[in-house]
């Protein structure tokens, strides 16, 4: 191997390393706003807890559509791997199409719990919900961004080694906050549902 | 046509009102704004644009985190001046300070010292050193790396800015709500503390990732993790916790700005918010920051010694344990800042229990400097006598600890001079010495040539002497329940030791001036001080295996290892010259103007969280972005310098 292919080689090993511990990070992020809310969910200050607020079959549909979504990106990867460009490119379609159908469903239930007088300012509890339901908002919907810059990206460039490195750090991302939301669905909406 | 959106709250109300703080207001853009003119009237701004803003060079980056700590080391001591001449003169019926100034400034003073000072001067040795000693040529991650420092930067910025408009927060270095909530601090003060700490606190965990993969993925071929310095472990240590406790803050902070911003109740004593909530979470980050930013000037330290002593480290796996050790033990010590809250006895048992076990591997290295000393034959040159005050001063900080971390005590000092004195005696003897340390061991190697050794020891007896005459007073007036952080105290017997302790803070700042005084001196005998060799102080680690000032390519070979003090060991076994065919073609990293662009765009966001310029914050905030995405989908950011160039390069920098 001459020393420019083991330093690109080498380059790739990092970046896996590096996104690996980006990941840690964020789950400390999240860890900080899972904890706030369990102290703060009794915080309702006269208002309703999430108990009288939270449909669970709407949620259910919405960690329907993010898990398929986690499916296609997982379909998306094999497809890249394999170099078969135009079904990566409709695979991670649509990731796309499933992650903003997610995201629309969860700005209706935000919209439904403000325009019903639920919003932030509310309690402490309404506070905490919305920030850790939020912060995983924001993250899908960067990664919408992010796919869309990799979908044009691939396009352009083909199923490169390059790509396909690009490509398993996406999908690593996306596959995180399908976790992330197995606790959110479980800790806030399920939890909360029963207590 | 109502125009407030475009310039939020932002109005003339808000600049400065007393004389103090307009003297500072006017004078710092005059100082920036000479500085701007000098750059012009020399025509230094091309040289300044390629050469150091848009560089991916780790040592040049820490070059500028170093020449920032010291910058803003002198805007905190100024700070620290002001405070302790308040509480040494107001007695007398002189009175700097009305109480609310008297709050922000030592609010700007602890936030600058921790997170522009101590942190900026722990990157800049990291970024300095680190690679050179894993005989590597650069980070993992250039380009993060210079994101990183430009945050660190726009942070920096944000928080000097204050100064002139709108005045900075009151609410001490953590910001405890709901003091810093909306009820209590409407104005813009608390969101310049927020959004400074946010914006460099961001950079310091995109560092933590890449020197974390720097050191576990680029060492150099041979050197397996019990090979390593010392310096690289204590790195390690640091950066695994800032990857642990960083996010804690960033979290923290986003909420406090959540309620100080969109009305939420986090914080809040209404609403069912939870200020003690707050004061958990940022300890939770808190304690292990002291921790962060001890442990690389205990891997300073042990370099230190070891290299004059001229003696192998004594005990490096017992060194590597307690560094580990120190690491598990910092994430479960968190609640002894406040025993007080009432968490119960049997919490408050094993928090102080705790505490005080972390003094045992902190003794072990302590005991491991010392043993590497016994029989050595001692130089004792300006970074071994901060080393020595280290010992004493540290020592001294560590015991005071332990006191505290008894919680029946801790209720006696708690929130006193006792616990200042505490905190200034491990930072200040331990953190400030260590890197100073640092700064005397490894200026040679970047800038060619050795500080001078007489000014850089009376600068260290200086520091010595200033820290016992500051501190150890205020141990006293803690002890007899002087409270911290009051602009004035009642009791007339207390001001002899204000007075002694104000003299102390002077002759600190003697000691700053001498280590400033030694540096242009140096500059200007550079001649006569030049490190011809590329090994002043005949070292051990591989960092002297190259020319100083090194070059920017690091290594021309990539060296191979087999012993934990490699260049010593070379250096025994007698160095071969290298030869055409030892060398390789090498890539680098090309410069990048992205991570300034980047910067510039996050710290607009803080301005508009700040004044409250929406239009601004969403602006900024989409440019993140779009300069986020350029970069990670451009694949050409790297050039080749040829076996060829390499080889020649390299005979010239040895001639």
């Amino acid at each position: 191997m001459t020393s420019h292919a083991a330093h690109i080689k080498e380059k790739a090993a990092n970046a896996t390393l590096g996104f690996w511990l980006y990941l840690m990070t964020d789950i400390m992020i999240f860890a900080s706003l899972f904890a706030t809310f369990v102290i703060l969910r009794d915080g309702t200050n006269g208002g309703p807890s999430g108990q009288e607020l939270f449909n669970l079959e709407f949620v259910m549909a919405e960690t329907f559509l993010l898990l398929v979504s986690s499916f296609t990106c997982g379909l998306a990867y094999l497809a890249i791997k394999h170099g078969q460009k135009r079904r990566t490119l409709v695979l991670l379609g649509t990731t796309i199409t499933l992650g903003i159908g997610f995201l629309s469903l969860e700005l209706y239930e935000f919209g439904e719990l403000y325009l019903a007088g639920h919003d932030w300012t509310h309690s402490a509890f309404l506070s905490a919900f919305f920030t850790l339901v939020g912060t995983h908002g924001l993250h899908i919907l960067i990664g919408i961004i992010w796919a869309i810059a990799l979908g044009d990206y691939i396009s352009k460039r083909g199923t490169t080694p390059d790509a396909v490195r690009k490509f398993s750090l996406f999908a690593l991302f996306w596959h995180f906050l399908d976790l992330v939301w197995i606790f959110i669905f479980t800790v806030v909406y399920l939890l909360g549902a029963i207590s | 046509m109502d125009w407030s959106w475009l310039t939020g709250r932002l109005s003339a109300d808000y600049l400065p009102q007393d004389p103090v703080t307009i003297g500072a207001a006017v004078g710092m853009p005059l100082a920036i704004l000479a500085v701007l003119v000098a750059i012009t009237y020399f025509k230094k701004w091309g040289y300044i644009w390629n050469e150091w803003v848009t560089t991916l060079d780790a040592k040049k980056i820490g070059i500028m985190y170093m020449g920032i700590a010291l910058l803003m080391l002198a805007r905190g001591g100024a700070d620290a001046l002001m405070l302790r001449a308040q509480t040494a003169l107001e007695p007398l019926g002189i009175e700097l300070f009305d109480t609310q100034t008297f709050q922000e400034v030592f609010t700007a003073h602890g936030s600058i010292m921790i997170f522009f000072v101590a942190m900026g001067a722990m990157f800049g040795l990291i970024n300095i050193a680190l690679p050179l000693l894993l005989g590597t040529r650069d980070v993992a991650y250039p380009f993060l790396n210079s994101v990183s420092f430009w945050l660190f930067f726009a942070g920096m910025v944000i928080i000097n800015s204050s100064l002139v408009f709108g005045g900075f927060s009151n609410g001490g270095w953590l910001g405890y709500p709901p003091l810093t909530g909306l009820e209590y601090n409407p104005g813009p003060g608390v969101d310049y503390w927020i959004w400074a700490l946010q914006i460099s606190g961001i950079g310091s965990l995109l560092s933590g990732i890449n020197f974390t993969v720097t050191i576990l993925k680029h060492r150099a071929p041979g050197m397996t993790l019990m090979k390593m310095p010392i310096f690289a472990w204590s790195v390690l240590v640091a950066m695994v916790l800032v990857m642990l406790a960083f996010p804690v803050l960033t979290a923290t902070l986003g909420m406090l700005a959540l309620d100080r911003v969109a009305g939420m109740h986090f914080f809040t004593s209404d609403g069912g918010g939870n200020p003690m909530m707050y004061i958990n979470l940022i300890w939770a980050w808190g304690h292990p920051e002291v921790y962060i930013l001890i442990l690389p000037a205990f891997g300073i330290f042990s370099e230190v010694v070891a290299t004059f002593a001229r003696k192998r480290l004594f005990g490096y796996a017992t060194m590597v344990a307690a560094l580990i050790g120190i690491m598990f033990l910092s994430f479960v010590v968190w609640q002894h800042h406040f025993f007080t809250m009432g968490a119960g006895a049997n919490v408050n048992a094993f928090f102080g229990i705790m505490t005080m076990i972390i003094a045992i591997p902190t003794g072990v290295k302590l005991f491991n400097w010392i043993f590497t000393m016994y029989k050595g034959s001692i130089r004792f040159t300006a970074p071994m006598i901060w080393f020595m005050c280290f010992a004493v001063t540290f020592t001294i900080g560590g015991v005071s600890g332990v006191l505290m971390a008894v919680p029946a005590l801790d209720f006696q000092v708690h929130n006193t001079m006792f616990l200042v004195a505490h905190f200034h005696n491990v930072i200040i003897g331990g953190v400030v010495f260590g890197y100073f340390a640092g700064i005397y061991y490894w200026w040679p190697k970047v800038f060619g040539f050795t500080l001078h050794d007489g000014i850089g020891k009376l600068a260290a007896y200086a520091w010595q002497v200033g820290f016992v005459l500051a501190f150890i007073p205020l141990y006293i007036l803690g002890l007899m329940g002087a409270v911290r952080r009051l602009d004035s105290y009642d009791d007339p017997t207390w001001q002899p030791l204000f007075i002694v302790s104000g003299i102390g803070v002077g002759v600190i700042a003697l000691g700053f001036a001498l280590m400033v005084i030694g540096m242009a001196y140096s500059v200007w005998k550079r001649k006569e001080l030049a490190d011809t060799t590329g090994d002043p102080w005949d070292g051990r680690t591989l960092e002297w295996s190259v020319p100083s000032p090194a070059p920017f390519y690091n290594f021309a070979i990539t060296p191979r290892v087999s012993h934990r003090d490699e260049w010593w060991e070379r250096k025994k076994a007698g160095l071969k010259v290298p030869t055409r065919s030892d060398y390789e073609d090498i890539e680098l990293p090309k410069n990048s103007a992205l991570g300034v662009y980047i910067a510039v765009a996050a710290g607009l966001i803080g301005i508009g969280f700040i004044w409250h310029i929406w239009w601004l914050a969403i602006v900024a905030l989409i440019a993140v972005v779009v300069f986020v995405i350029k970069r990670t989908f451009d694949d050409d950011t790297e050039y080749t310098i040829s076996a060829d160039t390499l080889y020649k390069l390299d005979k010239e920098a040895r001639a």
